[in-house]
């Protein structure tokens, strides 16, 4: 078994090392951060992040503040989530345009609305409605980032 | 065989083998294509010829910019949409119009439009245009050449005229455009080859977007003189967004041809909404034709998108032509504009879902509930136009004085311009919904007036 372990060790050795020189070269320490320009590193969130740099909310919240939840573990989680599944959508093609933020993400950024406006949302949200509660981005599209 | 034991089980030892090597390989393709895309961000276009503002060959500006040239080129496509598009329709060619194929007669779809332009070419000859593609072919062959002789002026529109111009007038585009409006046709036809092209649009140095076009300089200017800006060069003062409207609207717009010279000239001096273009011909006495069955002094009105446009909700919001007709598209890591210029309708997606998050099959049908609406009023105004041409000619012929015929006609002259205004602008309303059938119903009470004035002593009242 000794050659088999050489080889798998060198095999081992070169993902590492392919997968380090892709982390570094794909800027992958800028997604631990909160830096916004690092969401349009891959050019598929460009309109976004200039539709964030023109919008009211530019200068009080990044997109991590509306696109990952409280907590470290949850943010990361999410980070980590979204990472993977955009690079693969990316990197092999056949995702729909203009993309559409996904129901489970659509969560994280209504409850980001909720947390910092909960006084005006818990008057809102005091009249009881049919068909279950109000969405805060179906009227107020805009807020974040147009488009 | 204690040594074994503390061995990797040789079934794990092939898992990780394989599971390495695929994230080897996952990790490269993510590498390489983040680098190709790195590229093509860095590198908008590669420069392999020399383009200056001489170069009318769109072919020529293809091999720079690939991508637009392609969709350029797809201006070629008939489509149909409910209200607009064209379908091909075989004809066999003839020496005088050799096109083997046009769109589907507009007259024979609807022979009221007969009536309305008795006497006047478009009553000989009316199709549904067709893409960018034919703008050329189909001015050089349509039937109104036969009908009546056409000048040089139409090619404003219907050609690459920038360079030809200023070949003409030795450098300068007025001097030239001056020269070609006062060409019988065919002569100014055999100084241009291509119908609209690139250079017609853009600065062959920076790529920036470039009116060309000598009426709409002079037009834009009345139209901002008349807000108070005196002196505007739509070149230098427009913003990027505007030039995004105004580079369509050197064309898509109301016109009519000034005195012997055939000056072509946008009649928005006094506003650009279809009552105040009226109130303006009126001012200046003019008429396209004398309507063949009651001698009215009558109106065309010419595919008025921009004038329609630009009293919508969409102007009002900021969004130009090229936001809808030519929608920005994603290629690799590059934003281009989609240049097969065309319906929304046939590209919803891009066209308006960038800013409606609703699904196609809903924004189609708020599309066409507009524009049924608008088509069953405009059928109304159409249906009492016809009345009015009916019952003039009738009394006429029953002797009705002269003063009543005038104003009578005076009315179908106007009704029937707005009406019309309507009717050629194409987007069946949706342009401007309202705005659209407010001018539809000011058509039906000026023919309304009209049959009140044919009785004299009602119209007293």
């Amino acid at each position: 078994m000794r050659w088999a372990e050489l080889l798998l060790a060198v095999l081992v050795g070169a993902a590492a090392g392919i997968g380090g020189y892709t982390f570094v070269y794909a800027r992958g320490a800028s997604y631990l951060t909160d830096d916004p320009a690092a969401c349009a590193n891959c050019h598929v969130m460009r309109e976004q992040f200039d539709g964030w740099s023109r919008s009211s909310h530019r200068s009080v919240a990044v997109c991590n503040d509306c696109h990952t939840p409280d907590g470290l573990v949850p943010k990361y989680v999410t980070k980590a989530r979204n990472g993977f599944w955009h690079s693969f959508y990316f990197t092999t093609g056949g995702f729909p345009e203009p993309i559409r933020i996904t129901p489970r993400n659509l969560e994280v950024t209504e409850g980001a609305c909720r947390t910092c406006h909960a006084e005006v949302v818990h008057a809102i949200d005091a009249m009881p409605r049919a068909g279950g509660a109000l969405s805060c981005v179906q009227c107020h599209r805009d807020a974040g980032h147009l488009h | 065989m204690a040594a074994n034991d503390s061995r990797v089980p040789r079934r794990w030892l092939v898992a990780a083998l394989i599971l390495s090597a695929l994230a080897a390989v996952g990790l490269t393709v993510l590498v390489v294509d983040i680098a190709r895309r790195r590229e093509e961000a860095r590198n908008p276009f590669y420069r392999v010829v020399e383009i200056t503002d001489e170069t009318t060959d769109p072919s020529v500006w293809g091999r720079n910019f690939p991508l637009q040239y392609d969709g350029y080129r797809r201006t070629v496509d008939q489509v149909r949409t409910r209200y607009g598009g064209s379908e091909a329709v075989p004809r066999t060619p003839t020496a005088a119009d050799p096109r083997s194929i046009v769109a589907q007669s507009r007259l024979e779809e609807d022979p009221r439009l007969r009536t309305m332009w008795a006497g006047y070419a478009f009553s000989r000859d009316f199709r549904e245009e067709r893409g960018h593609a034919y703008m050329l072919e189909d001015q050089t062959f349509t039937e109104r050449q036969q009908a009546a002789p056409q000048p040089g002026t139409c090619l404003h529109c219907h050609a690459s005229v920038y360079v030809p111009y200023r070949t003409l007038g030795g450098g300068d585009l007025f001097a030239g455009f001056e020269k070609m409006n006062a060409m019988p046709y065919a002569e100014a036809r055999k100084h241009v080859s291509h119908p609209v092209a690139c250079i017609d649009c853009h600065d062959p140095r920076s790529m920036q977007l470039r009116v060309t076009r000598p009426a709409f300089l002079e037009g834009i200017r009345l139209v901002k003189a008349a807000q108070g800006i005196a002196d505007y060069d739509v070149n230098t003062q427009a913003t990027r967004q505007e030039m995004r409207a105004y580079v369509c609207a050197q064309c898509h717009v109301e016109y009519y041809f000034r005195g012997p010279g055939k000056r072509l000239t946008y009649p928005w001096r006094d506003g650009i909404r279809a009552d105040e273009i009226l109130a303006y011909y009126d001012s200046e006495g003019f008429s396209d034709w004398t309507h063949a069955e009651t001698g009215a002094p009558a109106l065309k009105a010419q595919h008025p998108e921009f004038e329609m446009w630009s009293q919508g909700i969409h102007a009002r919001a900021g969004v130009a032509c090229a936001d809808c007709h030519m929608p920005y598209e994603r290629v690799g890591a590059m934003k281009i504009s989609d240049h097969h210029v065309r319906s929304p309708l046939l590209n919803i997606n891009r066209a308006c879902q960038t800013c409606h998050r609703w699904d196609e099959e809903e924004l189609r049908s708020r599309v066409y509930t507009i524009q049924d609406r608008t088509f069953d009023m405009r059928n109304r105004a159409l249906d009492a136009l016809v009345a009015l041409i009916g019952e003039l000619n009738a009394a006429a012929a029953a002797g009705v004085p002269e003063e009543r015929l005038r104003q009578a006609r005076q009315f179908q002259r106007q009704g029937q311009f707005l009406l019309d205004f309507v009717e050629a602008e194409n987007s069946m309303g949706f342009h401007a919904p309202q705005e659209a059938m407010r001018v539809l119903a000011r058509s039906i009470d000026l023919t309304r007036q009209g049959q009140i004035a044919l009785r004299g002593d009602v119209a007293q009242k």
